[in-house]
């Protein structure tokens, strides 16, 4: 899991590498593993089905692959977590031990639920991501540095641009992604906002 | 040039600026189901922290309900304590839930636009990517992650980064035949499954004006798998013709000034946006997709790709759908077998889809072998069903009608698909494993397309019959 202190300037780890593009958070955490009220144990169930069959016999995926057992940077491709907006798919990615993401481009929601979680989705250029998922396989040992104060990703001698929206960046490197704090603190303004909405007021039956 | 839809409405709920720099938006209507809010309510518990607008939230369960007994408790244990920690959450708070005493439960998607919930100019959230069907209405309605469900209940604001907004304008008229699923599965294999990326969706043009709020809600219910997290349609008379008289929805003196402030807000001719594309309309057919991404799909009378023909950066997605759905590449899609047929889900379970899946059952069955469901997007589609006699047509040609749930959608409940079986779905997702059998296969259609699949027992062209 991530570290207490919420300040995310710098990510570092060894990285595992998923090579394939448009991966959905089904995929990701199915959704027979959604029926608890809390978000344990999903950390076991990530990627359930492209690592096991219906037997519960392992399929080769980096995730079963010894050697990046302890991998806490996940390198992907192009609009990762796509679909539905189940914040269990980074819940199970962090209890699995990921800490920081980066690829190609990543959807939406998702993206957002790893903010909110304190993980950093980081993007790379398409090239870049597949150099970099080269690099982690040829040397699973390898030390990735993702460097969110200098927009870049540090990986042995190589050297890659990292980008994500600014407000996110601003967010992960100040430690101040738990947004809940920020939007209390503006009470008077929300109810101001909302004395100037119409339909606040409207009566329905109901 | 003047503003649109959108940005009238996001600067009407802008309550400031945050110190990351992202946009603090109030929240008009919030819906709750039983899956995303337990660990919502959960971290509020946590923090000491209370609901602070009870009655913008409204609260219903679809993902875990089983269709065949609604009786209590599930046969699921699981099922059971998740609908157990809603009924305790939504009592604590003070929150109106629509439970099947109500007669009111159902999809929460298609719940809060029967109920007039879903109106104009709101911003609506659901922790549900197919939140964005409520924009049917010209409202800014998106999915949210089960954080920001909890900074919803606690704050009724969202951190949010504000989306450019592109135009897709859809020219011409729908061919007969060919509807509202068929044009957003269109969409879909133009624009890609990433292309909508940091953009709201407006649809418009002649073709999104002819279709009915039932076909507006298809429409923008999946604007998320294209990448795009709201879409939306600028309000018209449709949209007021709808609403006026449902529960929820303004009256009396309330309902000139509501219309007032609706008709302020639509996109004027002269509006601007980010980006604009143009489809034709008139040259869609009824869609299928024979992949694992709504995006791979293609006209009834079309082949599924070849490999060496697309471009390089759909080959790997595309090679890999092959390997899964077990289609060889150039086979067309018309006569592709199928085991199970399912019509339902927040994006096709209305009765405009139940009737339209009716008038192809009616005087047909079932073909041999094959286990055809519907099932009803709420307890109030179902009773409308019902008084129609659309349950009779349906059962006497051999479906299965059941009670309303999200059901083989997602196959969170009982209703699953089995080993490798094909099933010609309404719902709005095809991917690996998605209805409930880690090697099931989903093809996306329209309900009359599920219908005509289901009484011949292959895909085949509902304009045919």
């Amino acid at each position: 899991m991530a570290s207490k202190d919420p300040r995310r300037a710098l990510v570092e780890g060894r990285g595992i590498a998923l090579r394939e593009d448009d991966v959905d958070t089904d995929r990701i955490i199915p959704a027979r593993y959604m029926k608890g009220v809390t978000f344990e144990g999903l950390g076991e169930h990530a990627f359930q089905d492209a690592r096991f069959d219906e037997a519960g016999e392992p399929k080769a995926h980096p995730f079963n692959d010894a050697r990046f057992k302890g991998a806490s940077i996940l390198v992907v491709n192009r609009n990762f977590g796509c679909g539905s907006s189940r914040e269990h798919a980074p819940q199970a990615l962090a209890r699995a031990g990921i800490a920081a993401l980066v690829g190609e481009s990543f959807a939406e929601i998702f993206s957002g639920n790893c903010v909110s979680l304190g993980i950093p989705p980081a993007r790379v250029s398409a090239a870049d991501a597949r150099a970099i998922q080269d690099q982690v396989e040829a040397d699973p040992e390898l030390t990735l540095v993702v460097d969110l104060a200098k927009g870049q990703l540090r990986a042995g001698s190589k050297l890659y641009a990292i980008s994500m929206p600014e407000t996110q960046r601003q967010a992960l490197v100040a430690g101040t992604w738990d947004s809940t704090g920020a939007l209390l603190a503006a009470e008077a303004a929300i109810a101001k906002t909302a004395a100037s909405l119409p339909y606040m007021t409207w009566k329905a039956a109901g | 040039m003047s503003k649109n839809l959108f940005d009238k409405v996001w600067d009407a709920h802008l309550v400031g600026r945050l110190p990351t720099g992202q946009d603090q938006l109030f929240i008009g209507l919030h819906l709750i189901h039983e899956v995303t809010s337990p660990q919502a309510f959960g971290m509020l518990e946590e923090r000491g922290l209370g609901v602070l607008h009870p009655e913008r939230s409204f609260a219903t369960c679809d993902h875990i309900v089983p269709t065949l007994s609604r009786d209590r408790p599930f046969a699921d244990p699981e099922a059971e304590t998740m609908l157990a920690e809603l009924e305790k959450n939504v009592k604590k708070h003070g929150i109106a839930y629509f439970d099947f005493a109500s007669g009111r439960q159902g999809v929460v998607h298609v719940v809060g636009p029967e109920l007039g919930l879903t109106q104009p100019g709101m911003t609506i959230v659901c922790g549900d990517s197919h939140t964005a069907t409520h924009g049917a209405f010209g409202a800014i309605a998106f999915g949210i992650g089960t954080s920001q469900v909890r900074d919803v209940l606690a704050t009724q604001s969202l951190a949010m980064d504000r989306p450019k907004v592109r135009k897709v304008e859809i020219t011409g008229r729908l061919g007969g035949g060919v509807g509202a699923k068929d044009l957003i599965l269109a969409i879909l294999a133009e624009l890609g499954v990433e292309g909508g990326l940091g953009y709201a969706y407006e649809y418009a043009g002649e073709a999104v004006r002819a279709l009915t709020m039932e076909g507006r809600m298809t429409l923008c219910n999946m604007s998320i798998e294209g990448g795009a997290r709201s879409g939306y349609v600028s309000p018209d008379q449709t949209t007021y013709d709808y609403l006026k008289g449902r529960p929820y929805a303004p009256s009396g003196a309330d309902w000139e000034g509501a219309l007032a402030w609706w008709k302020s807000l639509a996109s004027p001719a002269d509006a601007s946006f980010d980006d604009v594309k143009r489809i034709d309309g008139s040259a869609i057919e009824p869609m299928v997709t024979w992949g694992i991404n709504p995006g791979q799909g293609l006209g009834i009378s079309g082949r599924m790709p070849r490999l060496a023909e697309l471009p390089a950066e759909k080959r790997d997605v595309a090679a890999k759908a092959y390997e899964y759905m077990g289609f060889a590449e150039g086979s067309p899609i018309a006569g592709t077998k199928i085991d199970v047929a399912f019509v339902g889900s927040c994006t096709n379970g209305r009765i405009s889809d139940l009737r339209e899946a009716a008038a192809v059952a009616r005087g047909r069955k079932v073909a041999k072998g094959v286990r055809a469901l519907i099932v009803p997007g709420s307890m109030q589609v179902d009773a409308q069903a019902r008084a129609e006699g659309l349950d009779r047509v349906f059962v006497e040609a051999g479906f299965e009608y059941r009670n309303p749930g999200c059901s083989m959608c997602l196959a969170m409940n009982p209703d699953k698909l089995r080993g490798r079986e094909v099933s010609a779905s309404s719902s709005n997702r095809n991917f690996i494993g998605r209805q409930g059998s880690p090697r099931g296969r989903t093809l996306l259609m329209s309900p009359a397309m599920v219908a005509a699949a289901a009484v011949v027992g292959e895909v085949i062209d509902v304009r045919s019959m």
